[in-house]
């Protein structure tokens, strides 16, 4: 994307928009969390999304996709982040199709990208094994064992996990990371479902002497840490973009709570106290819309700086969502502390997302040693 | 609309072989310090003879103002050949020949409000360089809330007679004129106030030099003591100056916003690594500062994409027209905190303030002078002001 939407990314984020707000208003992910949904995601939303085009967005044409950018996944994700839809879109239209775009075989790609395109399945990646993201110190081993690989260890925060058809699990091996597809009911696969304070789909996944063919690797041994690095970018810059919808929608509302709510027989956003920190929260909102796009547009053109530009963009976005929901319950007072609100679904996703592929600190600590310091 | 292609390519080429026969060797270097500035007016000396010759072929041709019309001394160029001068000014490192309030802040409030003889006794020597203008509006009642000043003109027959005290007012010492914002009634706030521009020569006008925490400053107090102005140099009606004075407010603004057009400072990171050090694992050998610089660089970072961003929405006409309150609040906070994290980087060294170690203090001195950022031109309070009832469309309130 460039700097302003051009006239098929703006027709992308009206349409995403108006599909979202009708189909997946945020009363949807509260009707999943108190029903206590076993899926935590709706199936029919998702298959929908295949109607609207969003899952095919970085499936190549040639598998039946857009073979678009990173720019028009981070508008729909943008308005994802509005909505605060339950759908595999970032484990499945985005990680899975990334890590397969960039590394799969002609059989990996034609077996799952077609289906992804039609949100026929859903795919999740495992890579986390600490509570803290730390993709340089992954334990999971795999170990060659005949014709194929054997897999050891566990993993958490695995997006859409235990929905997932497969998982695409990273491990150590032979002095690289080892990229490999292991089916859902695969023997010695243990899969759990967490549920997280946002009400969004997350796994635990154990592994104990988990088998799998020489064909399941994806990108080979040797490419496997660079093609994890880049798919794990993709991901930041996604999750970087959902954060951004979300601080513009938290925003929008309380902003207009303040334009209706009264006290002491005024506007509340009539006080200077109050003003002072929406123009400051609107300030620190423009910044992060500006370095994901940035972000978003050096991967696309495949630019040297991709990297620094991208935990740049997630650094800024955690921050300026986290000022955006605080604000956003406080300026709402107690109100804002109330389950009936909506405010608090926003808080909750937010914290989530930030922790994504690497927080504030994460990513500041990754841009200052791009930097060289 | 490919003639019109056409000729800016042909304009391009002009315009390359000329700056290449006609600019100086000399000016093909950026302006290192405030003493390769050429500011112009009367009583300016020239820094070479090279910087003088510059100035003067470029005032002929009218490029010191390349828009502005013939008539006035401009060069009459259209915006897309305004941007292919400065683009290819750029290419050959040409020097600015001339800086100037007159450029930057009367000239448009002249075009847009003068009178016909204001404009063509006034504009060109503007874009010669000739005579240097200075602004009169701050008085030491009147900060951010301008419109309360004081400085009154009485009006005598053909005359206004000017009493009072102007603040803040940059480089009044060096220049030849002043415009000024003057009180012409008192009954009135914002609709009292008139425009005038007066000679620094006229008797009674005196000026004084205002020392800073920095040290040394431009800035000057300006003192009228019964001092006859004629009264054709009232620019637009009487007691309509606020209007002008607007006008000319939004103008400072983009000024002062455009930081992003300006060569990139030092990477404060960087300038960390050489100065403390990194430890075995690459990081600067100072976690907790190390963490505060990260994140400056990242709110960097940003703000430069923000300005890239707000530039092309700006050419798109999608750019809200109050966001330079925006930019210039965010711009003015975050020089602060480079200069602040600067001073801790350089720690006992940038706090020395004399010899030449330290360059005469210049790192204590830029940190000192980096608060006036959040003062000058509008206080971050009042931009903020500003987005909150502009952008946000929040409702006047208590201030």
């Amino acid at each position: 994307m460039s700097w302003v939407l051009d006239e098929q990314q703006r027709m992308l984020r009206d349409s995403a928009a108006a599909f979202l707000d009708e189909r997946s208003p945020v009363s949807q992910l509260r009707a999943l969390r108190d029903a206590a949904d076993a899926r935590g995601y709706d199936p029919a939303l998702w298959r929908d999304f295949a109607a609207q085009g969003y899952s095919a967005t970085l499936v190549p044409e040639a598998h039946g996709g857009l073979g678009l950018g990173v720019a028009e996944a981070s508008i729909v994700a943008e308005q994802i982040g509005h909505s605060l839809a339950a759908v595999p879109f970032l484990s499945t239209a985005v990680l899975a199709t990334w890590l397969l775009r960039k590394g799969g075989d002609a059989a990996q790609q034609a077996a799952w990208l077609p289906r992804i395109a039609a949100a026929e399945t859903v795919l999740a990646l495992a890579v986390d094994e600490q509570p803290r993201h730390r993709p340089d110190r992954i334990a999971t081993t795999a170990v060659r064992e005949g014709e194929g690989w054997r897999i050891d260890g566990e993993k958490l925060l695995v997006v859409d996990g235990h929905v997932a058809e497969m998982l695409v699990v990273a491990a150590r091996g032979e002095g690289g990371v080892v990229l490999a597809i292991v089916p859902a009911g695969t023997p010695g696969l243990g899969v759990e479902r967490t549920v997280m304070v946002d009400a969004h789909n997350a796994a635990r996944v154990r592994l104990s002497g988990v088998r799998v063919g020489a064909d399941a690797v994806v990108g080979g041994v040797a490419g496997g840490a660079a093609l994890l690095e880049a798919t794990l970018d993709v991901g930041r810059v996604i999750a970087a973009s959902e954060l951004v919808g979300l601080g513009d929608e938290v925003y929008d509302r309380t902003l207009q709570y303040l334009k209706e709510r009264k006290q002491f027989d005024r506007i509340i956003g009539e006080f200077q106290a109050l003003q002072h920190r929406a123009a400051e929260l609107f300030c620190d909102l423009e910044l992060s819309r500006a370095m994901v796009r940035q972000a978003a547009r050096a991967i696309d053109r495949g630019q040297a700086d991709a990297p620094l530009r991208v935990v740049q963009a997630k650094a800024r976005a955690c921050l300026s969502s986290n000022r955006a929901v605080q604000e956003g319950v406080q300026m709402h007072g107690g109100i804002g502390m109330t389950d009936e609100l909506e405010i608090g679904f926003f808080m909750k996703r937010a914290r989530v997302l930030q922790e994504l592929f690497g927080d504030a600190a994460f990513a500041m600590d990754r841009a200052a040693r791009l930097g060289g310091y | 609309m490919s003639t019109v292609v056409d000729d800016l390519v042909t304009f391009r080429a002009e315009t390359r072989a000329w700056l290449q026969a006609n600019c100086p060797p000399e000016m093909r270097q950026p302006a290192r310090s405030e003493a390769d500035v050429c500011w112009g007016g009367r009583r300016f000396r020239f820094q070479s003879d090279a910087q003088q010759l510059w100035l003067q072929r470029m005032g002929e041709r009218g490029w010191t103002v390349p828009t502005w019309p013939r008539e006035y001394g401009g060069g009459g160029l259209t915006h897309a050949q305004a941007a292919v001068l400065r683009e290819e000014m750029a290419a050959l490192k040409c020097r600015a020949p001339l800086q100037s309030f007159g450029i930057w802040m009367l000239g448009p409030a002249l075009l847009k409000y003068g009178t016909e003889e204001q404009k063509r006794h006034h504009l060109p020597q503007i874009a010669r360089g000739e005579i240097r203008w200075c602004q009169g509006y701050s008085e030491p009642n009147a900060g951010s809330d301008l419109a309360s000043l004081a400085t009154k003109a009485e009006i005598h027959d053909d005359h206004f007679v000017v009493t009072g005290q102007k603040v803040w007012t940059s480089y009044a010492d060096e220049a030849d004129w002043i415009f000024c914002l003057v009180r012409t009634d008192t009954a009135k706030k914002h609709t009292g106030i008139s425009f005038l521009l007066i000679d620094m020569e006229s008797p009674g006008v005196s000026t004084k030099p205002i020392r800073l925490i920095s040290g040394k400053s431009p800035f000057c107090e300006t003192f009228f003591d019964r001092v006859k102005v004629p009264r054709h140099q009232i620019v637009g009606a009487l007691n309509d100056g606020w209007t002008v004075a607007k006008y000319l407010l939004t103008h400072e603004r983009e000024m002062i916003s455009a930081i992003g057009e300006r060569a990139l400072p030092r990477p404060v990171g960087r300038f960390a690594a050489e100065k403390l050090g990194l430890d075995a694992s690459g990081r600067i050998d100072d976690p907790v500062l190390r963490a505060e610089i990260a994140r400056f660089e990242v709110d960097e970072a940003a703000f430069r994409a923000w300005l890239t961003m707000v530039g092309e929405q700006a050419r798109a006409k999608e750019a809200h027209p109050a966001i330079s309150s925006a930019l210039k609040y965010y711009g003015a906070e975050l020089n602060k905190r480079r200069w602040e994290l600067m001073v801790a980087i350089g720690g006992a060294d940038a706090l020395e303030w004399e010899g030449e170690h330290s360059q005469d203090g210049t790192a204590a001195r830029t940190w000192l002078r980096t608060k006036a950022n959040s003062i000058e031109g509008g206080t971050s309070e009042v931009q903020l002001n500003v987005v909150a009832k502009r952008i946000l469309g929040l409702p006047e309130g208590s201030r």
